[in-house]
């Protein structure tokens, strides 16, 4: 019983991890008080550069996953001059980013449709994947998923414990006192925001170049928007958003599984099932109002020039 | 043996702005160990000075001179690095942050938070500020975050202190405690620049004084020689206004009745309200002291009917309106002027007729759904007229008067409605003396019409000058109100902290307006 539970985790960890990508660079950006709703739009950016770059190389997600990063960040400078030097409006600004995220992407990659890459293998850590259940759903998978682990780390570290954390928070709780004491508002704004861009690239590159290593338009198929939900819902904190991506996760693969099994519910509602089920267990989970107000960063959505 | 270099002087600093000159031609000198005042009315250009000493702001024309040399401050962190700290009026502090969390932010020097907590610690015992550094912020009172503020600069060892008007919120004990740990900073060397417009405590603590009006430097003094009417004269150009309080002879009765009024606050960081029970009598001011946050915005709202309570808890004239929402009160002859102007007693961007159709639509101004809005241009005319709204007209877009007019045009607003009750929210918060003096004559003369005023406000000596009884709200709990000459400042202020049963003795200084 417990066997035929492994390969069920393992692909449950595997399709998270765009959204951990995702998420801890949407978490980072909406800390410091902006809420970048274009995540869609730079994972879509990051997943054709980097396919396209892979592809034309020939080096594969080694190639191709630096390059969405930067495509992502871009990408996200876009956002960022109007949302940010402008001080425009930040939800209006994010929806165009998306759509030019589809629009572009889908423009780029006319000519690379149905064109494979090799992925990656994975790729056993020794003496950990030795670990009973543990060992093969976490250590027997991609390089990259090890990276979102690490990512993920870094993070939660970065916020905890580092004086840059401290600002982080600190500018999005209050920008005007954060100017008042001397600290660059927007250039940390602009910092977060690029990335937020640059893991959007990466989780959008995960997906073209590792995951279902072959390009097909708007592959991201709302994960970006997921990931913004995420933020939300996780109240702010990386490690409900790893959990929230995990459960995500476990549903995309367990409803692969039902479909296999010959269920007799339409495809679509399936599909649509890890859609629902991560939503309704955060908005379940989120639900006491103070908690979520003691950890939303005051200014979120809030345009601010010193 | 030289004297020595000043520690900073201001030459000819010249500040524009598109509408304005903040800054004329100011020139100060400041010593070392020179406890140094800047008095002016809001709008004087204080706070832009001090945002050019502090680098936030820079100076069109002029120079800086520290220790004798010419300097020029770009930035916050240079003018802290030269040793200038400053105690902002609005605190720069971050209310999810720990204490210790928000001295680290402003620290240059390695994070290391434990250690720095144990400095904290130290600091803030020396010069008498305990303060807890792992407290979240959001859960001190306002004289803790102020001690926050002024320990973040006592740990960078600073020359000069700038407090941008540090009393504006604290209780009469906090102030005592305050200038004590200032005369011991200055015995130091520490150099401070003290801004305020309380003309007392400038005499009581500062050695010099520069009076500022509309930008310029009007003069200065050595406050220990001059009374605070002669230091009026150079603040606002004309003797102090006072108000006349003549005595209520109507008939009285209970207006405003609240019995055993509970409520828990939506907001994290609120105040929850314990049992609070009042009257307010026809022909009287009831004043309710205490600092905001002390759940003051509650109870503005269970009164106004922002937020419905028990229908039993609130009376108007014997009748049970609890239940009713501000809208429905307001027929009833319950009327309310908000703490912020803009944006909750008027809208920023409309006319001052449309400000006037906001609540005075019930005065005949819709037939039939929909708006007479020439009526609403009479009203606005009338109410112009009548409380000396200076302004453009009724077409005025309310954000274009100052803070002054346009709580004389809501006030003005409010009254014209004939209500029974009118509550009140800081009356005077940001507005100059001339006009303050106005608006509380214009409530002391309302309420000896015979209409109920409940005013609450964090101006000890406003409450003095205009109530005829006196309550404090501290931690959600109200005080029984107690009539203004049977209490004092002092009393006042220990109630403030939540010391209910205390009270000081009486002293003859404590009721003098300042």
């Amino acid at each position: 019983m417990v066997e035929s539970l492994i390969p069920v985790l393992a692909g449950a960890i595997a399709a998270a991890t765009p959204l951990i990508f995702a998420g801890l660079g949407e978490l980072i950006a909406e800390r410091t008080g902006v809420i970048n709703l274009g995540v869609e739009g730079m994972m879509l950016t990051g997943a054709i550069a980097g396919f396209a770059a892979a592809a034309d190389t020939g080096y594969g997600a080694a190639i191709g996953l630096p390059v969405g990063a930067i495509a992502g960040a871009a990408t996200a400078m876009i956002f960022a001059f109007f949302a940010l030097s402008l001080a425009a409006n930040q939800a209006a600004c994010g929806l165009a980013l998306t759509i030019f995220g589809i629009g572009l992407s889908a423009f780029v990659g006319q000519h690379y449709v149905s064109y494979s890459l090799p992925g990656l293998q994975p790729l056993a850590i020794p003496l950990l994947s030795d670990i009973p259940l543990l060992g093969p759903v976490l250590f027997k998978q991609d390089a990259v998923v090890y990276l979102s682990f690490i990512a993920f780390a870094g993070v939660a570290w970065t916020l905890s414990k580092t004086r840059l954390g401290l600002l982080l928070k600190a500018v999005g709780e209050s920008p005007e006192s954060a100017h008042a004491i001397g600290y660059p508002v927007l250039g940390i704004r602009y910092g977060a925001v690029a990335f937020g861009g640059a893991m959007a690239g990466i989780a959008g590159a995960y997906l073209s170049t590792v995951y279902t290593p072959l390009w097909v338009q708007n592959m991201s198929a709302g994960r970006g928007w997921i990931a913004v939900a995420l933020v939300v819902f996780a109240t702010w904190k990386p490690t409900r958003l790893l959990l929230g991506a995990y459960l995500f996760g476990a549903v995309t693969i367990l409803q692969f599984h039902a479909q296999g099994l010959g269920i007799d519910v339409p495809v679509q509602v399936l599909a649509a099932l890890p859609y629902i089920a991560t939503i309704v267990v955060l908005v379940v989970i989120s639900r006491d109002r103070r908690l979520l107000q003691l950890n939303l960063p005051a200014s979120l959505g809030k345009p601010f020039l010193p | 043996m030289p004297p020595p270099d000043p520690r900073l002087q201001l030459l000819h600093i010249t500040k524009r702005y598109p509408s304005v000159v903040a800054n004329s031609d100011v020139s100060l000198t400041v010593m070392p160990g020179e406890i140094h005042a800047i008095l002016g009315e809001n709008g004087a250009g204080k706070s832009t000075l001090m945002k050019i000493i502090y680098g936030a702001v820079k100076a069109d024309e002029g120079e800086i001179m520290w220790n004798g040399h010419q300097v020029a401050v770009a930035n916050p962190a240079q003018a802290r690095q030269l040793g200038i700290g400053m105690v902002f009026q609005h605190f720069s502090l971050f209310e999810t942050l720990s204490v210790v969390e928000n001295i680290a932010l402003v620290l240059d020097e390695p994070f290391d938070l434990a250690a720095l907590a144990v400095r904290v610690k130290a600091v803030s015992e020396r010069y008498g500020l305990p303060l807890d550094p792992f407290r979240l912020v959001h859960s001190l009172s306002v004289g803790e975050r102020q001690r926050v503020e002024i320990v973040r600069c006592l740990l960078q060892d600073p020359k000069l202190l700038i407090l941008d008007e540090p009393t504006s919120v604290l209780t009469p004990q906090a102030v005592q405690k305050l200038f004590e740990t200032l005369r011991r900073l200055s015995s130091e060397g520490v150099s401070i620049l003290y801004i305020s417009h309380k003309l007392h405590e400038i005499k009581s603590l500062c050695d010099s004084a520069t009076i500022m009006r509309g930008g310029k430097v009007t003069g200065t003094a050595v406050p220990r020689d001059e009374t605070p009417a002669s230091m009026a004269r150079m603040m606002i150009g004309r003797e102090l206004p006072v108000c006349e309080a003549p005595a209520y002879t109507g008939e009285q009765k209970p207006v405003l009745e609240v019995r055993g009024l509970s409520l828990t606050s939506d907001d994290p960081f609120g105040t929850a309200l314990a049992d609070i029970s009042l009257t307010v009598q026809s022909g009287e001011i009831l004043g309710i002291a205490g600092i905001s946050g002390n759940g003051q915005a509650e109870l503005l709202a269970a009164l106004s009917g922002e937020n419905t309570v028990d229908r039993e808890a609130i009376k108007l004239s014997g009748e049970a309106i609890g239940h009713l929402d501000a809208g429905q009160r307001r027929s009833k002859g319950l009327v309310f002027v908000p703490e912020e102007r803009l944006g909750r007693g008027a809208v920023p961007s409309l006319s001052l007729a449309r400000n006037a159709l906001l609540t005075a639509h019930r005065k005949g101004m819709k037939q039939w759904g929909l708006v007479k809005y020439k009526k609403a241009w009479e009203f606005a005319e009338q109410c112009i007229a009548r409380f000396d709204v200076r302004c453009g007209g009724p077409a005025s877009a309310a954000r274009s008067l100052s803070g002054g007019n346009l709580q004389k045009f809501i006030v003005g607003r409010e009254i014209m409605l004939a209500p029974q009750l009118m509550i009140v929210a800081q009356p005077t918060w940001g507005v100059d003396v001339g006009a303050s003096a106005v608006l509380r004559q214009t409530l002391l003369d309302l309420s000896r019409t015979g209409v109920a005023i409940l005013v609450i406000s964090e101006e000890l000596e406003e409450l003095f000058e205009i109530s005829d009884r006196i309550a404090v709200l501290a931690a959600g709990k109200l005080s029984a109100a107690q009539p203004k000459a049977a209490t004092n400042a002092e009393s006042v202020g220990l109630q403030m902290s939540g010391l209910f049963n205390a009270t000081a003795k009486p002293t003859e200084s404590s009721h003098a307006p300042a």
